[in-house]
């Protein structure tokens, strides 16, 4: 490879994290060249994080040096990285929600400063969309709040591309796709390539292995704060990389493993999109596993928030004839409680039930808590400490515990998988079909078009309507991107 | 010494060590003299604030925005309703009590009834409900001041062994709250809805059937409140309940209850209460004049609240 020859832009050697007696980092050394897409691969907890946080200056590593362009960074910082035109976007996202779209961009530069400021933010901002996501139908001066997490994601991942003063040379990518359609994602992947042919650099982090292998030069695998393998990505495929990852041995999903064993029961949700035009609604019986497909932002997430809705009381067009519990795929907006332990934020949507006399038993609360941490292996020490210290991925197992761990019959997912890796993705789906043939209903809105093999039904949505309605063996992803751009499958 | 150091991570020891401090620095001018005496009436007075402050406490916690500023008319109202009903009969004391805690939990409900009906946010709403009901009680009053049946009045002064009955009576109620909190599913909607209104409501709790319930019992705590402290100065007046509106929101909030919402502190309720009251006596030992001792009492006030607020912005 071309690659091999140019020097190092970035170095680290040795580079040990640790926090308290958890060692996230243990001895790294990592080499990025200029021109290259280097796909960091790894569970969740293998260090991919904190690696990340170092080399963009949030943390200071406990020993180990950096160095870029040859020179040794003694005092690396936030503020120096960004002098040397290394940047990050961050899984968590960090947009200002109460900001429009252009005045979040001015937050990343101060030279855009006197009257007007508004208005160049704007283009540079809606330059760069325009260039990454063609017509991604976003305006500057849209509030970032009110825009769906597809949408900030883009917004997000524009924002880190866009030049002012400092340079920009390297860019991290973490799970940038987590909550985009395929079609934006391949904008994006497209995208990354233009930019790593003009010279300059990209690491992408993410959990879905077809992409990294389809787009990174060199792949880098990541376990338990070491380094285990790094090589051209040709040098790899998806079972290599799973096996060097650790962990899952079953790579692929089955393909037709879905729940049809279990008994397909009565109906339990009868929906019509409020848009909808024609007669077509979505319908789920007991033991089915529905999928929503298509691009995102496109209704899938109202419907399920309807039929949440219209489960308490209720609504024209819905009929849901059992309780349902949400797994929310936003987890800081939707989901988590900060200031809660495991345990309870486990407990929450089970409270009534814990009820002994008056009071919330103590003890049902932690043994559901202690249940679901052996079945759904959240991975802590204790499940009093608090949400917050688990990582993102184990932060997701305790929704899907708090709903499974319910009463619900009716489990609404809203594209609970993003940031999840492949490990835990494959153990949930596992449960998933094991809870449907158990008689629950699961409806299952997702951006991974793969995710859409375990379900047995699949509509697809266009504009906040149902174009398509696939049975399991109609089922191709082809026909899933046809239906997605509104055509007639 | 690890007891000591879990007691410290605490965050109401704060407002106890506050009201020590505080004691020890009248005490001093003292010279020793009146240091009991100091104590006791302070846990007479703090009564007072504990009640409306758990009642605070509780709306506060809902999450930001929520606050009931209606507290002092609703004091001022209960009181002036007790005290007519009883009408200086100590055979209708316990009727009169009651109609002062249905006052109370009707103004809560109004509250809940302007804030949700016509989502108005509540700070706006529960002000002008202040207005409201303080004039309802102008008329309702007319101004005069009610006096007491005299058992009642007795009772609201009496002690055993020294200690305040209602004192007691207050920390039983603080132990209460506490378990409410944290044990009954009320109390954990509460939490929930305040840490995040949105993933609360997700989650199934049941969002607006707790926030009526917070209105409804601040509102009450509030009614029992004026009807005891009528009964403890022997008599109702309008301005009874005046001084509880900033002392409701800053017992809360010394107490080590997050303003953000979603978590909240009982004890530390009391430790604020004692610390307020007792700052008064210092001020009043050292013997400064009215307008420094208000000065000093708001300073402290936002330097407690800003020194309390420093370690929470670090998580």
């Amino acid at each position: 490879m071309m690659a091999e020859t140019r020097a190092a832009f970035v170095k680290l050697d040795g580079v040990e994290k640790h926090f308290g007696a958890v060692r996230a980092l243990d001895g790294v050394d990592l080499e990025i060249r200029a021109g290259e897409c280097v796909g960091l691969v790894g569970h969740n907890g293998a260090g991919k994080s904190t690696l990340m946080n170092i080399l963009t200056g949030t943390l200071e590593p406990g020993s180990g040096t950096i160095s870029i362009n040859g020179a040794a960074e003694g005092r690396y910082s936030v503020s120096r990285a960004l002098k040397l035109g290394i940047r990050c976007v961050f899984q968590e996202l960090s947009l200002c929600p109460n900001l429009s779209v252009a005045e979040n961009t001015r937050i990343n530069h101060p030279s855009l400063r006197g009257p007007g400021w508004r208005r160049r933010a704007a283009a540079l901002i809606a330059q760069k969309m325009d260039e990454i996501f063609p017509g991604h139908g976003i305006d500057a001066s849209d509030i970032v709040g009110d825009l769906s997490i597809g949408r900030r994601q883009m917004v997000e991942v524009a924002r880190a591309f866009t030049v002012t003063d400092d340079p920009l040379n390297l860019v991290v990518l973490d799970e940038p796709t987590s909550s985009l359609d395929a079609h934006t994602a391949g904008q994006l992947l497209d995208f990354v390539r233009r930019f790593v042919g003009a010279g300059k650099s990209c690491i992408l982090i993410s959990h879905l292995l077809g992409e990294v292998l389809g787009n990174a030069d060199r792949i880098i695998v990541m376990r338990d704060g070491k380094v285990v393998a790094a090589n051209d990505a040709a040098a790899f495929d998806r079972d290599s990389l799973v096996a060097t990852m650790g962990g899952a041995a079953a790579a692929r999903i089955p393909a037709g493993s879905n729940g049809r064993k279990g008994e397909i029961g009565p109906v339990r949700v009868k929906a019509r999109p409020a848009r909808q035009t024609n007669d077509m609604e979505l319908v789920a019986r007991s033991g089915e596993i529905i999928g929503l497909a298509g691009l995102a932002g496109n209704g899938q997430t109202d419907l399920l928030l309807a039929i949440f809705d219209a489960a308490g009381g209720k609504r024209s067009g819905m009929e849901v004839t059992a309780p349902v519990a949400l797994v929310a795929g936003d987890r800081q907006s939707d989901g988590i409680f900060p200031q809660w332990s495991i345990a309870q934020n486990i407990g929450i949507r089970s409270i009534e039930r814990m009820l002994s006399g008056m009071l919330i038993s103590p003890r049902r609360e932690a043994e559901l808590a202690a249940h679901w941490q052996q079945k759904i292996k959240i991975r802590t020490p204790n499940m009093n400490n608090n949400i917050l210290s688990l990582s993102g991925g184990n932060q997701q197992k305790a929704l899907f515990a708090r709903a499974l761990g319910s009463d619900a019959k009716i489990i609404l997912m809203d594209d609970p998988m993003r940031g999840v890796d492949i490990g835990t993705k494959l153990d949930v789906y596992d449960l998933i079909r094991e809870e449907a043939q158990n008689g629950r209903t699961f409806l299952w809105y997702t951006t991974e078009t793969e995710e859409l093999e375990n379900c047995n039904r699949v509509y697809v949505f266009h504009s906040g309507r149902i174009v398509a309605n696939l049975s399991r063996d109609e089922l191709t992803e082809e026909k899933v991107i046809q239906s997605s751009f509104g055509e007639v499958a | 010494m690890v007891q000591v150091k879990a007691l410290l991570a605490k965050p109401w020891i704060w407002s106890f060590v506050g009201a020590f401090l505080v004691w020890i620095a009248a005490v001093a001018f003292t010279r020793g003299h009146g240091g009991g005496g100091m104590i006791i009436a302070a846990l007479s007075l703090a009564v007072f604030m504990v009640i409306v402050g758990i009642g605070q406490m509780f709306v506060i916690t809902l999450g930001p925005g929520n606050v009931d500023l209606s507290l002092p008319a609703n004091i001022g109202l209960a009181s002036a309703v007790a005290m007519k009903v009883m009408d200086g009969n100590d055979s209708m004391v316990a009727i009169g009590l009651l109609a002062a805690l249905a006052c109370g939990f009707a103004i809560g409900a109004a509250n809940y009834l302007l804030i949700w009906a016509l989502r108005i946010p509540p700070i706006i709403a529960t002000l002008s409900a202040a207005f409201i009901i303080q004039s309802i009680d102008i008329s309702y009053g007319r101004g005069l001041q009610i006096k007491p049946p005299p058992g009642f009045a007795d009772f609201a002064n009496l002690r055993y062994f020294g200690i305040p009955v209602l004192a007691m009576l207050a920390v039983l109620l603080a132990i209460a709250a506490g378990i409410v909190l944290n044990r009954t599913v009320y109390g954990r909607s509460v939490l929930a809805i305040g840490q995040n209104l949105r993933a609360a409501r997700l989650a199934g709790v049941k969002v607006q059937r707790t926030s009526f319930l917070t209105y409804a019992l601040a509102g009450t705590l509030g009614g029992i409140d004026g009807a005891l402290l009528a009964a403890y100065f022997r008599g109702a007046n309008v301005d009874i309940g005046n001084e509880y509106l900033l002392a409701s929101i800053a017992v809360v909030v010394i107490g080590g209850t997050s303003v953000a919402g979603g978590k909240a502190n009982v004890p530390g309720v009391w430790g604020a209460a004692l610390f307020l009251v007792l700052l008064l006596t210092m001020l009043n030992t050292f013997g400064v004049s009215v307008g420094i001792r208000l000065v000093l009492t708001g300073l402290i006030i936002v330097g407690v609240i800003t020194a309390a607020g420093g370690p929470k912005a670090e998580r």
